[in-house]
Formats: structure tokens, sequence, C-alpha cells
């Protein structure tokens, strides 16, 4: 079975920088091209609201990403129901909750990935800086280099370090000085001293826990904003776990990241907002509460959210 | 029902029977060193006999000299020649029309019905017999379309005839590149053609070029479908690809092993070892190839 792109024609869409211009600046201010007059308001949702923030309401501009009433189909079967959330910029945003709540699914909605899946299909409102991901126009593979992923089990090219890195930068028309560029990458993933000295070797012959550090590297490379994970670590010993969550702690400096994780004690460790979600009758995820991680994990408001991360269920 | 426990049944509960579990393994060891003999003895009577009767024959002269009527004298440059303008012209159609076909069915069509009767018929084209093709060559590409006898004519055949081999092969060697590997690549926002060039190609490369060499070692083997597209000549010249009579090497075999003297058996045999040589060369080349292109490949 073969995935299958939804390919919109060409339009001054999501990214209407030149793909080959100069090399853009790290952390790009994105660029939006909307009308004027139809600047989009971002909602604030009912989970939010109740979120109490420490310092006074955020302001809807600190929210880069925000899921509205979104509910995900595989054909005729329902894996998340009318899912209500704003990400916050630069945090580090957890998606907890038992199997098959259909947290990964949410993840792959918020960077168009699950339009690889013939039968998917999202209801609801994805909305980047405000410009719906779904709406008409919207370019899927320009979405992506914008909010990059990184999967479950690292999965380098079957290619040189360097060459897994430079992928992205190459396909996207990146036009500055590539070998600055993959050295500030793994460099920023924590991995340039482990491998100065064999850049031409194979990303595959890299340990689990490189493996994944090139895989941030080479989602860094193309400088996006918003970094979706999903579950990084299930395939990781505890030590490269750890060094995997000492980077999202540096990352989350110029990058949103929202990370999915089975894992409540790295959840609990190193995200500021977490989101717990879990399954009805229908077998349908919906949310149960977003708060504070340290919120969530001392105080939560709902019993269903208690009684999981307390173990009593999940 | 009554839970089996130790004490409620005499019977141990297991009975693990080592000898017997052991012997049957041992049993079938022996049946695969069995086959491995009669093959390799089979082969290698073969080999030895066609070593035995050509080897006194092949020199310089007999590679570089053309047919003739006294088997001292008799030479198959030309028919080598033959044989190896047909399989460059059947790589380089073979080559591209293929891995096309098979990007579009593996890559791009959608898991439908069609797909599916589509990639089975191929898979049955390619058990045709291939004296069919020659049928179907003579009738369209020799008469209709008017290219007579040529070198280009039977190239166009014997594509038709690997085509279906090469297209599956290089459809299964894109179906073994893990999912994992696109969806890595589109999180990059490649497009998806940026994804099959630079990301599913590459990795699939070593399985599609072992598929087309092996495919091009058939073609080169093959003299059914050629003799009915007349190939079956005596040809003395480097034949034009694209005028002109030619033949190729296992026509030119065929052509002395029928005939009755033991030294026409000697000289068949002789260009026996030399296609055999030729064939030996384009496997060993889909070895390198696949150890070259697979150096990073480790999934």
């Amino acid at each position: 079975m073969q995935a299958r792109l939804v390919e919109t024609p060409e339009r001054p869409g999501l990214d209407d920088r030149p793909s080959n211009g100069p090399a853009p600046a790290p952390a790009p201010v994105p660029v939006i091209d909307r009308g004027a007059d139809e600047r989009p308001a971002i909602r604030v949702t009912a989970a939010t609201e109740s979120a109490a923030p420490a310092a006074g309401e955020p302001s809807a501009n600190d929210m880069v990403l925000s899921l509205d009433d979104v509910s995900c189909w595989y054909g005729s079967f329902r894996a998340v129901r009318d899912v209500s959330i704003a990400i916050r910029s630069r945090e580090v945003t957890a998606l907890i909750g038992p199997s098959g709540c259909g947290k990964s699914t949410l993840l792959r909605t918020m960077n168009r990935m699950n339009d690889l899946i013939p039968s998917y299909r999202t209801d609801g409102h994805v909305r980047f800086d405000g410009e719906d991901l779904y709406g008409p126009g919207v370019d899927p593979v320009a979405v992506r280099r914008r909010i990059g992923m990184v999967f479950q089990k690292p999965n380098p090219f079957p290619k040189s370090i360097y060459d897994n890195v430079a992928f992205g930068p190459r396909i996207n028309g990146y036009r500055g000085n590539m070998d600055e560029l993959v050295e500030e990458s793994l460099r920023r993933a924590a991995l340039w001293n482990d491998v100065k000295d064999k850049l031409k070797q194979s990303g595959m012959a890299l340990s689990g826990g490189q493996q994944q550090r090139l895989c941030i590297a080479r989602t860094i490379a193309v400088e996006p904003e918003v970094i979706l994970m999903d579950e990084p670590c299930s395939a990781l010993d505890p030590r490269s776990t750890l060094q995997i969550e000492e980077l999202m702690a540096e990352l989350k400096r110029t990058y949103t990241i929202v990370i999915v994780t089975h894992n409540m004690q790295q959840a609990a460790r190193a995200s500021d907002k977490t989101v717990f979600m879990t399954m009805g009758e229908d077998r349908a995820g919906f949310v149960v509460e977003v708060d504070d991680t340290v919120k969530i994990f001392t105080n939560p408001r709902e019993q269903l959210t208690e009684d999981y991360i307390s173990g009593r269920f999940g | 029902m009554t839970a089996a426990t130790p004490a409620a049944d005499a019977r141990p509960r297991f009975e693990p029977d080592l000898m017997r579990r052991k012997l049957a393994g041992t049993l079938f060891y022996g049946a695969c060193i069995f086959a491995i003999v009669v093959l390799l003895v089979a082969l290698l009577a073969l080999l030895f006999e066609v070593l035995r009767q050509g080897l006194p024959w092949l020199n310089a002269n007999f590679l570089t000299s053309p047919p003739s009527s006294r088997p001292a004298r008799a030479g198959i440059f030309p028919a080598l020649l033959g044989s190896l303008e047909l399989g460059i012209m059947v790589g380089l159609m073979a080559f591209p029309v293929g891995i096309a076909a098979a990007v579009y069915l593996a890559e791009y069509a959608s898991d439908s019905r069609v797909n599916r009767l589509l990639q089975t018929n191929i898979g049955n084209l390619a058990g045709v017999p291939s004296i069919i093709y020659g049928i179907l060559g003579l009738g369209v590409f020799v008469r209709l379309a008017g290219l007579g006898p040529t070198v280009f004519a039977g190239a166009l055949t014997l594509t038709l005839l690997i085509l279906p081999i090469v297209i599956i092969a290089s459809i299964e060697a894109l179906k073994a590149v893990p999912g994992s590997q696109r969806e890595g690549a589109y999180a990059l926002g490649a497009t998806r053609w940026q994804v099959v060039r630079r990301s599913v190609l590459p990795a699939a490369a070593p399985g599609i070029m072992t598929g087309i060499i092996l495919a091009m070692a058939r073609a080169v083997g093959e003299a059914a479908p050629l003799i009915v597209i007349g190939a079956f000549t005596f040809v003395t010249f480097i034949p034009n690809p694209f005028a002109g009579q030619y033949t190729v090497l296992p026509i030119q075999i065929y052509g002395w092993a029928i005939r009755p003297q033991d030294d026409f058996q000697g000289i068949s045999a002789a260009a026996i070892i030399v296609i055999l040589a030729l064939i030996l060369i384009l496997n060993a080349l889909a070895l390198v190839v696949r150890a070259r292109l697979s150096r990073h490949i480790q999934w």
C-alpha cells in the first residue's frame, strides 16, 4: 500500500519565502501570507482557559499551534474526537495517555503526516500561526518543512552521517554553506563530538541513541519552527533517553516541541505542559485535561487523570 | 473443565523426548545435504563434459574468426558481437522502462484492485514461454513495424521478454524499503518525487540493479525467440544493429550442436564455454554493483 500526498496546486500559501533565496537566519520568523482583513483570531479553548497559567493569561501570539474541534478519521473509524488544545511557543508539550487513544494520530495531524494514509481525514481546524493547515491551497509539503517530526524508531537514511543532515537542506534548495549547516545542526543535536571524525560513515552504523540524535539534527537542519516527537525514546536505553531529554530542554529555547510519550516520568521531567488523553467506549480518543505538567502530576482536576498518572489505569 | 495440575494427572505435563526432536532435525539436515549434492554433481558433470569437449577448440582465433564450414577455421566473432550488441540494447531499453513501471506501480498507483490485478498479470507474463515473445516480435517488430530481422528488432523482443522480470524484481526492491524511510523524507518537506528520487530509489538500487543484470543474463542466453524472428543465419561480418542480418551465441551453439560431426560438437562446446563466461561476468557484475550500492544500507 503506497502513501499518497494530497497535492494542491502551488499557490503562495504557507511558505512564501523564496526557497532558493539566501540562507535564512536561524530560528526564522514566519511570514504568513494572508489577507490583511482576515487576521484569524486564535481561540483560547475551554481546556486552556481553565489551565490557570502561573504568570498571567498567555497572549494569543504565544500559541503557535491551536487545534479547534479536531476529529481524526480513518475511513469510518473516528480515532480522535473533538480535540481543542493550544500549543504554546518555545515550550515542551507532552501528550500522554493509554495505548491506542490517538496521541500519535493527533500529533501527525499537526504536520499533515497523516495525509499519507489514503483513508485518513481531519475535521475541525489546526491553526499554525493563525493559518489553517488544512485550508485550501495549503501545501502539506510546505507545512512539513516548518513543522518537523522525529519518529518512534530512529530512521536515518542509508547514507553517510553528513548526507543524512544535508538531505533536508538539499531538497529545500538551501544555498548557504552546507558544511557549516551540517556542523551546526549536529552540534545543536549534541552529536557533533561523537561523529565529527566519521561524517562519511553510514548513519545506520551509529548506536540507537546516536541515530535518534542524528534524526533530530536532520530535522533541525531545515530550520523548522515546531518539532513533533512521536515517542522518540521508546527504542532507547535510559542513558540515551536522558540525553534526548537534556537535548529537548536545550532545543525548546529555539523551537516549540510537542512530544508523545508513554513514559510518565519523561513527561513529568521534560515537559512544561501536559495533555492527558484517553479513549471512550467507541475507542475514539479525547482530551481529558490540559494543564501545566506540575499541576497534572501533583494535583489533577479530573479523576481519570489521577487514576492514570497514579497507575490505577492504563 | 478441570485444571490439569500435576497432582490431578499422573502423566507428566511435558514429554520433552529430546532424542526424537533432535532426530527430526538431523534427518532434515541430511535431506538438505542430499539435495545440494545432487545439484552439484549434475552441474559439475555438465561443466566437466563441456570443458572436456570444448577447451581443445578454444583459442584466440576462435574468438576472432567468423563461422566456417570447416570446424578448424570456424569462430564465433559475429555471434559474440551480436550477443553483445543485443545485450547492451536490451539493457538500455529495459532499464528505464522497467524502473519507471515499477516506480509507478509501487510508489504512485493507489493500492487498488486494478493495481493488484496488473501486478499479478505482470508476474504471469514472466512465465510465458519465450517462443511466444518471438512470435509477437515477428509479427509486430519485424513485419508490422518493418524493422526486418535486425538486432534492433531482436532487442525489442527480448526487452519485452525480460521487462516482467525487471518490473517484478524492482517492485520487490521498492517494497522492501521501510515506510519509515519515506516518512523521514516527507517529514523534512520532501515532495513525492523527491522522496522517490532521493530516498526510496537509492535505498532500493541494489535490489533493482541485481534484478536488471540477472534479467540481462537471461536475455543473452535466449535462443528460441530469436530463431523465430530470423536470427538463425550464417553471418561472417560485424552486424549493424539497425540493418542486415545477425546471429547470437546461443543460436550459433544450436547451429553447430545439431550437426553430427564430432568436430562441430567440439566448437559448439567451446562456444558454450564463452557464453558461460559472459553470463558469469554479468553475475559477478551484479554482485559488485550490489555490494557497492549497499555500502550504507543495513536496515
